[in-house]
């Protein structure tokens, strides 16, 4: 049921390479850096919080502990599908107001751990972009494909409180999420 | 506490002294002429110096020595304890603490300070005779007796650093005395400690000195050790006494005593001997059992745990009970008989032991009582009103992590109504009232919520000044009509009540705002009342625990929530009438009755088919009652609390979730922002039409 990928303590290899762990979400390969992911799971009941921003509108229970669950996908204006025979949460533990917090991250595929080396890394660009370039950290190539590597911290950061109209808030962020309820 | 370093050891035994010595000299305040109070806080500061110096507190020892040295003579009735001593003696005792605890924050001046503060009130300003108290000073009873001691330490007595030898020696030392070993408490070989005290002593002593001088032998250990002093008088009936020694010594060897009455050996020959009845030899050692019993269980009093420990072991049990609701739910789709009985059984141990150990993280209202005394008292004198404390409710209990969080807002609110509720002297003389102001301090037990309040008899809130300043701030409406409740709520807002006030002495603590997060984050409630010139009362309604609460199961949609129980007034049925009018007048007939209902379906967007009959779940919070609308109640629900994460900080409806026998996680409902959300709504309704 679950692949705890193993996470070396440092992320940056001698190499200035980055291990992270890469997801799909609508097509597009996305990637979390691999030290803060913590394990993976299967798709598992989720409760709605009909009271929360559509954006963490989720709680699940993992051994125990009740955990927020986020769908990145709003965040980028994309919109929510229900859940496929491919969805995993990636359960991360991320800094939100210096407190760690355990958080649940819904993705429509996990592929790999994997390195992405420096040489491969470019700055984010400022144009041309479909997503919100605050919540990018950087963009690898992978093979022939490009990886966008998420700023988590940054996007779990700015839920709290006034956020910004971004470039790529679409409506669908405002849209009530209508996940899987209790399966 | 075997093992751990002596120096905490010392430092723990001392905070429990220092506070024992703070609650006596309190006492001793109202009731000067008490022997019994002189004579604990004299044993108290004696403990603490002669610890303090077995554990190389040094300056403990030599500062508190000179403080017990002013109390002997107060507990010889030289000197009268009055208010300006006590008042000195509490500053000492912080002084010892501050020595004790953070010895390079004591300065030396200010221990001379007292010291000789203390010398000028006990000797009258003349010079100061240093020396240690004499041990048999007390004249006047000089009469040679005989006395019969008996004494047993503790087991662990010398690995606490005590020593019988000396105490038998100084026993000696005091007249002519036989000492015999009792070795009756010997275990066997192998299960001997050779650290430990196993054995009791009978000493006879015949000495001049008065039984004070003997005790005082023993004050180090006094506490925890067995201990009998028996002046033997001399009685003339020879007959009687055979059998009088034979009961009264048989501690010595108790066994054989019982052996020989079960084989009727012993009773028949006193009985033979005319010596004394069957019956008064089997009551005398009936009496005997009893005591032992009795203080076989004084033993085992109580023992001290870790806080976290506790915390751990609620953790435990909160799995365990999470566990068990989801073997019940197993057990119920089961058609095995056997499985269905071991999970009943387990559920009933589970929630005993969740009783259990919710009971031990429970402590009484009455350890916190104690630090407000000594706040009234400083702030009596601070201000120059004249305070009485009336507790009540020592006894009720609330959990550990409540206690210690309430402190802080109740020293503010306590603070608050010395300072600002309460008049000076003339103006309570003015208003025809009694020079002594009266702060009243109550707990009690309500359901399964705890209700704390604090009472002045002091001037009381001022309405209009109130309602001004919040007009000014814009926090109301200039025209809007509140309720006093309501109005008085205004005081907890950030930043409001200084400015409206009198002095600036509450703002060394916490603000009412803060008072009032910290009793929300409790998930409890304040009440505010107040009648002009009548003073106030703030009432701190609380939950009884943390951790685990009953809860009432409900479904609504697709989704399943949880009520706390002890908001649950009652669950009716919502009449088909009443559920057809969609919207529109949103009101129930309880009992002749208008309650507001809330449909939870329209709040948490719903989107299955409701049910075909709607219920209803009357809660309340605090007078105010609101009807939710559910699409079925399931049932109770033994509810783990767990709370939500920052990421849900915005979610105002639910204060946390819980996760059911299945596995899936499940809200709880906030009730307070339900009622008040309902409220609202009826407001609406209301003014609609």
């Amino acid at each position: 049921m679950t692949s705890t990928p193993t996470t070396t303590a440092a992320t940056t290899s001698p190499g200035g390479a980055i291990e992270v762990l890469t997801i799909d979400l609508e097509g597009e390969t996305f990637a979390l850096e691999a030290a803060c992911v913590r394990e993976i799971l299967d798709l598992v009941p989720i409760t709605e919080v009909p009271d929360a921003q559509p954006f963490v509108n989720g709680l699940i229970n993992v051994r125990g502990k009740v955990v927020p669950l986020a769908d990145l996908r709003l965040k980028f204006g994309m919109e929510p599908t229900p859940p496929t025979i491919d969805t995993r949460i990636v359960v991360i533990e991320v800094e939100i107001d210096g407190e760690p917090t355990t958080v649940g991250i819904r993705a429509d595929k996990v592929y790999e751990v994997t390195q992405l080396v420096a040489a491969s890394l470019s700055e984010t660009p400022k144009l041309g972009m479909r997503w919100r370039p605050e919540f990018i950290r950087c963009i690898g190539r992978r093979h022939s494909d490009f990886v966008i590597v998420l700023d988590i911290g940054r996007i779990f950061s700015c839920v709290l409180g006034a956020e910004a109209p971004g470039v790529g808030a679409a409506p669908a962020e405002r849209q009530v999420a209508q996940l899987a309820t209790t399966a | 506490m075997a093992g751990s370093d002596p120096a905490d050891t010392f430092r723990q035994e001392a905070q429990e002294l220092l506070e024992l010595l703070e609650q006596t000299l309190l006492d001793l305040e109202h009731d000067p002429g008490s022997g019994e109070l002189i004579a604990s806080a004299f044993r108290a500061l004696h403990t603490i110096k002669g610890s303090g110096s077995m554990f190389g507190f040094q300056r403990v020892a030599d500062f508190t020595h000179h403080v017990e040295t002013a109390f002997d003579r107060v507990r010889k009735g030289e000197v009268a304890p009055s208010h300006e001593l006590i008042a000195l003696a509490l500053t000492a005792r912080d002084h010892i603490r501050r020595l004790i605890e953070e010895p390079e924050q004591a300065g030396e001046a200010e221990g001379v300070a007292i010291l000789g503060e203390l010398k000028l009130l006990v000797d009258g300003g003349a010079a100061p005779e240093a020396g240690a108290p004499a041990p048999a000073a007390a004249a006047g009873d000089d009469e040679t007796a005989t006395w019969r001691i008996r004494f047993r330490l503790p087991r662990d007595a010398m690995t606490s650093g005590n020593n019988p030898l000396p105490m038998l020696a100084e026993l000696r030392g005091l007249g002519t005395a036989t000492v015999v070993a009792q070795t009756d408490g010997l275990p066997a070989f192998d299960e001997l400690v050779p650290t430990d005290c196993y054995f009791g002593w009978d000493v006879v002593l015949t000495t001049d000195q008065p039984r004070g001088a003997i005790e005082s032998v023993f004050l180090f250990v006094l506490d925890e050790m067995e201990l009998q002093i028996d002046r033997i008088e001399t009685e003339p009936d020879g007959d009687e006494r055979l059998g009088e020694i034979l009961v009264e010594r048989g501690d010595a060897t108790p066994e054989a005593v019982e052996g020989a009455l079960a084989r009727q050996q012993l009773g028949e020959l006193l009985v033979e001997a005319g010596a004394v009845t069957g019956e008064k030899v089997a009551a005398a050692l009936g009496e005997q059992k009893l005591r032992r019993e009795a203080r076989a269980a004084k033993a085992a009093d109580s023992i001290r745990v870790p806080a976290e420990r506790l915390d751990e072991l609620m953790d435990r049990v909160g799995e365990l009970v999470i566990a068990q609701s989801r073997l019940k739910q197993v057990a119920a789709a089961s058609d095995d008989l056997q499985v269905k009985s071991v999970a009943e059984e387990i559920e009933r141990l589970a929630l005993e032991l969740r009783d259990s150990t919710m009971g031990v993280r429970m402590v009484p209202f009455g350890s916190l009582f104690g630090r407000f005394r000594r706040l009234i008292h400083d702030l009596s004198r601070e201000l120059g009103k004249d305070i009485q404390l009336v507790t009540s409710g020592e006894e009720t209990e609330l959990d550990k992590t409540v206690i210690e969080r309430l402190n802080d807002p109740l020293v503010h609110l306590i603070r608050n109504a010395v300072d600002h509720g309460l008049e000076d002297p003339a103006g309570r003389a003015a208003a025809g009232k009694p020079a002594q102001g009266r702060i009243s301090l109550s707990a009690r037990h309500a359901g399964a919520e705890v209700l704390i309040s604090i009472r002045d008899d002091g001037r009381g809130l001022d309405r209009e000044r109130i309602r001004a300043r919040a007009e000014a701030n814009g926090l109301i409406a200039p025209d809007a009509r509140l309720t006093d409740g309501e109005l008085f709520q205004m005081i907890f807002q950030p930043g409001f009540s200084t400015a409206a006030q009198v002095t600036n002495l509450s703002g060394r603590g916490v603000g009412m705002d803060v008072v009032k997060r910290t009793i929300e984050a409790l998930r409890g409630t304040i009440d505010v009342a107040s009648r002009p010139g009548d003073g106030a009362e703030v009432t701190l309604r609380l939950p009884l625990t943390l951790a685990i609460i009953d809860g009432l199961l409900v479904r609504v949609g697709n989704g399943r929530y949880v009520i706390p129980l002890s908001a649950v007034e009652e669950c009716v049925e919502l009449p088909p009438e009443e559920d057809a009018r969609a919207r529109g007048r949103s009101f129930l007939n309880i009992r002749d009755e208008l309650v507001p209902f809330l449909r939870l379906r329209e709040l948490f967007k719903a989107t299955t088919p409701p049910d075909r009959f709607q219920k209803v779940v009357i809660v309340s919070s605090g007078e105010v009652r609101v009807g939710l609308v559910v699409d079925q109640v399931i049932g109770d629900h033994q509810t783990v609390i767990k709370s939500l994460s920052r990421l849900h900080a915005d979610v105002e409806t639910f204060s946390g979730a819980t996760i059911l026998g299945d596995g899936t996680v499940a809200l709880i409902l906030e009730v307070a922002h339900l009622v008040e959300y309902g409220q609202v709504q009826e407001e609406r309704l209301k003014a609609a039409g």
